[in-house]
């Protein structure tokens, strides 16, 4: 295609995208969510995961974490973006590399097959603490916590273990140490 | 037992409490309970308009014309989403509303009832907040909350959704208590450390600018006032976006008109070779910048504005100062008489060169046009509109495309808040409507809409609502036939595909004028333009102007999109002595 001399706005350099897991408190109220994530796709921005519940009843305090990659603009702007939204109480902003910041994703793992097959699914399992929930003669769920990526490596490389159904949530942070976030 | 009221007493309850005298709506069964309480409330007066999107914009020109905000008051379903246009239209330009609308009842919600739509999902992002009232209970501090969030941090459109049931159903009313603290959002916390960092970068530059934007406006007069000072105070030059214009005085010698797509070629030449940008209250709108890569390369940038979010958003700045407009002026204004008791004198001199070179930038005239004696050329309409209209203390708004941007440039205004435009938007058909809110405002002040033939006829059933009220508003339309800015792009840009940009059949404007019960003046030559110009301020109705225009006039100068400041396009005049050649025609 030809460029057109009737362009809108040139787009700029590209700069390098950076991983960020952006914890946001708020208000436990009818379409807090839509919200959060509106603003989201409204403005372009990018989800890679989302973990959301509340936590603390009393306060009707929510917390959602969303990991989403960008442009140190782009992050910038998410968060100033999220902390002008009015059920928004405070933003919190971690790189994926933080080593002061836990990063964790469950999933769960159905396999169906032999009790060989099963005990090697478990034995590759363990050491993302897995934990065995259901089993039958022919089958099994296990649970695992641990980063996105290495669920990622296992969900792939199980199937030969009969792997044949994958349950997942997005990640959740805490920082390290005594201190919270204020 | 304190008094139980209903609902809809208490929407009236809480407009009382904000001191609201006009509400800008349109009555259906889903707000019928308020309607109904409506007689009992005198202190409150409804403006009925036309369509949803009128009620929209005429609170958008009243909030903007008095600095108080605009309420609507609209039924569910059709209602609603007819006043999305302006909800989104008061968001990007930063003007305070508060719409009220009826929703259909609570049993009924999520059931596809008539006139049933998911108004809060939809106006989500066009909205700074909005409520679906689901408790009668929490009605009052809703209404109450939606006014703060409106007006409070940078001003915006909020809107309450309340079910029927909800209007009907009773509670009491606590008496309120205008809180004077701020919310949570508002942001004015910015130090005396940043401050002082400023004024040692402006007694540094050689080659500084102001870069003004609504922001000064929204600030209120006093912010207004308190720039003039601050330029008084420094020498330095001054150019505004669209929405600023009114808060520094178009014929001041420190001026240099608007700055941006269509700005003056001083206005632009001095924002992409300044070593020191101030911007105060805009926001580096793509209008503005043109390509971001480019965009003054060589200046420190510094950013006042109350939102956060908008610093850094598409520029990057050296030094963000995030407050209120009016107090960082006035603390600026406050350490430079405390350090710098003498800054203009000692300071004329570093900046001479730089204004010398501003006044060879000047003298290429950029707004200049090749009059005609044989037809009007709009932009002599709006000269001549302007000279026999600024002895009046005249509010002007307008509508979307080239004569709003020709009146942007030729219509010169000293004072805040007499200038109504979609800038952020660019809402086509806001300007009539916008003149209604305004007039209601200003009931004795002459309010002119400079209006294109194919923007008014967008919302031109409002003109309905202007004679039921008896408001004299004046609707300018230069008209040309074609939706000129379309046109002029096409010319430019596309080959001269002239595609559907011509209106084939138009309505007589001033049977038209006569239909609805006004009056209409047609103004076919230069000659008899300045007498028909001034029957129309001297006609106590509204009137409908057909000025007919040029119509194959364009609107220079232009930095052609995607280009930087300094590779603008200047008008035929320029162009017939500088032979465009090969680079420079590329551009276009």
């Amino acid at each position: 295609m030809t460029k057109s001399k009737s362009a809108y706005s040139v787009a700029g350099k590209k700069e390098k995208l950076d991983t960020h897991i952006i914890v946001v408190w708020v208000d436990n109220e009818a379409g807090v969510l839509a919200r959060v994530v509106g603003l989201f796709s409204g403005r372009g921005y990018n989800i890679e995961s989302l973990a959301v519940a509340e936590i603390d009843s009393k306060l009707n305090i929510s917390r959602i974490t969303i990991v989403t990659t960008g442009t140190p603009q782009v992050i910038d702007q998410i968060k100033l973006q999220l902390k002008k939204l009015v059920p928004v109480h405070k933003v919190a902003d971690f790189k994926r590399e933080d080593k002061q910041v836990i990063f964790k994703e469950m999933a769960l793992f159905k396999f169906v097959g032999n009790n060989n097959k099963r005990g090697k699914a478990l034995n590759a399992c363990k050491k993302y603490n897995a934990v065995i929930l259901d089993k039958t003669k022919k089958s099994c769920v296990i649970q695992i916590t641990a980063l996105r990526r290495e669920i990622d490596k296992m969900s792939k490389n199980l199937k030969k273990f009969g792997l044949i159904s994958v349950s997942r949530t997005g990640a959740v942070a805490m920082t390290r140490g005594a201190e919270t976030f204020k | 037992m304190p008094k139980l009221l209903s609902g809809a007493e208490i929407v009236f309850k809480c407009l009382e409490d904000q001191n609201v005298e006009y509400i800008f709506g349109y009555p259906g069964g889903a707000v019928l309970p308020i309607y109904d309480e409506l007689k009992n409330h005198s202190s409150i007066k409804h403006i009925l308009v036309r369509h949803e999107q009128g009620a929209g914009h005429a609170a958008e020109g009243y909030a903007r014309s008095s600095g108080k905000p605009g309420v609507v008051l609209v039924t569910s379903g059709p209602g609603a989403t007819n006043v999305v246009t302006a909800l989104t239209d008061a968001y990007m330009d930063s003007v305070p509303l508060v719409c009220i609308s009826g929703q259909v009842p609570t049993h009924l919600i999520g059931t596809d009832a008539f006139q049933e739509c998911d108004t809060t999902g939809i106006t989500r992002p066009c909205t700074k907040h909005n409520w679906l009232v689901k408790d009668i209970k929490d009605l009052s501090k809703i209404i109450h909350k939606a006014f703060e969030v409106a007006t409070t941090g940078r001003p915006g459109p909020v809107l309450v959704d309340i079910p029927k049931d909800i209007q009907f159903q009773k509670t009491d009313y606590p008496k309120f208590k205008k809180k004077n603290k701020l919310n949570g959002k508002v942001h004015n916390h910015f130090s005396q450390k940043e401050i002082d960092e400023l004024v040692k970068l402006m007694s540094k530059s050689k080659k500084p600018i102001f870069y003004t934007g609504g922001g000064v406006i929204n600030s209120g007069p006093k912010a207004s006032e308190l720039l003039r000072e601050l330029v008084a105070a420094t020498g330095f030059p001054i150019t505004s976006t669209l929405q600023g214009l009114g808060c520094f005085p178009g014929d001041d010698n420190n001026f240099l008109g608007m700055l941006g797509m269509h700005g003056t070629y001083e206005a632009n030449n001095a924002m992409h070779d300044c070593d020191l940008m101030i911007n105060i209250g805009a926001r580096f709108d793509d209008r503005i910048t043109g390509k971001i890569d480019e965009f003054s390369p060589k200046s420190k940038k510094v950013h006042i504005d109350i939102d956060p979010s908008s610093i850094n958003k598409n520029v990057k700045v050296d030094l963000p100062i995030v407050g209120d407009v009016q107090s960082v002026i006035s603390s600026i204004i406050k350490t430079i008489k405390k350090t710098k008791p003498n800054f203009v004198k000692s300071n004329k001199q570093q900046i001479s060169k730089w204004w010398e070179q501003i006044g060879k930038w000047r003298e290429k005239k950029s707004l200049d046009y090749i009059n005609s004696n044989e037809t009007i050329k709009p932009q002599y309409a709006v000269q001549r509109l302007y000279e026999l209209t600024k002895n009046k203390d005249t509010f002007i708004t307008t509508e979307v495309g080239q004569h709003q941007m020709w009146a942007a440039q030729h219509y010169k205004f000293d004072k805040p808040n007499r200038w109504m435009t979609s800038g952020g938007l660019g809402t086509m058909g806001y300007g009539l409507p916008a003149a209604v809110g305004v007039q209601i405002a200003h009931p004795k002040k002459l309010v002119v809409d400079i209006a294109g033939e194919a923007s008014v006829l967008m919302t031109i059933q409002e003109m309905s609502t202007a004679v039921q009220y008896n408001l004299p508003i004046k609707i300018f339309i230069l008209n040309n036939e074609y939706m000129g800015m379309v046109r002029q792009w096409q010319e430019l840009l596309h080959e001269k595909n002239y595609s559907e940009s011509y209106t084939a059949a138009l309505p007589d404007f001033v049977k038209l004028a006569e239909a609805y019960g006004c009056i209409g003046i047609r103004a076919k030559t230069p000659d008899e333009l300045d007498d028909k110009i001034i029957e129309m301020i001297n006609t106590d109705r509204p009137v409908i102007f057909d000025c007919l225009v040029d119509k194959q006039e364009n609107c220079f100068p232009m930095i052609p999109s995607g280009k930087p400041h300094n590779q603008m396009l200047l008008g035929p005049k320029d162009q017939e002595q500088n032979k465009i050649t090969g680079k420079g025609k590329t551009l276009v």
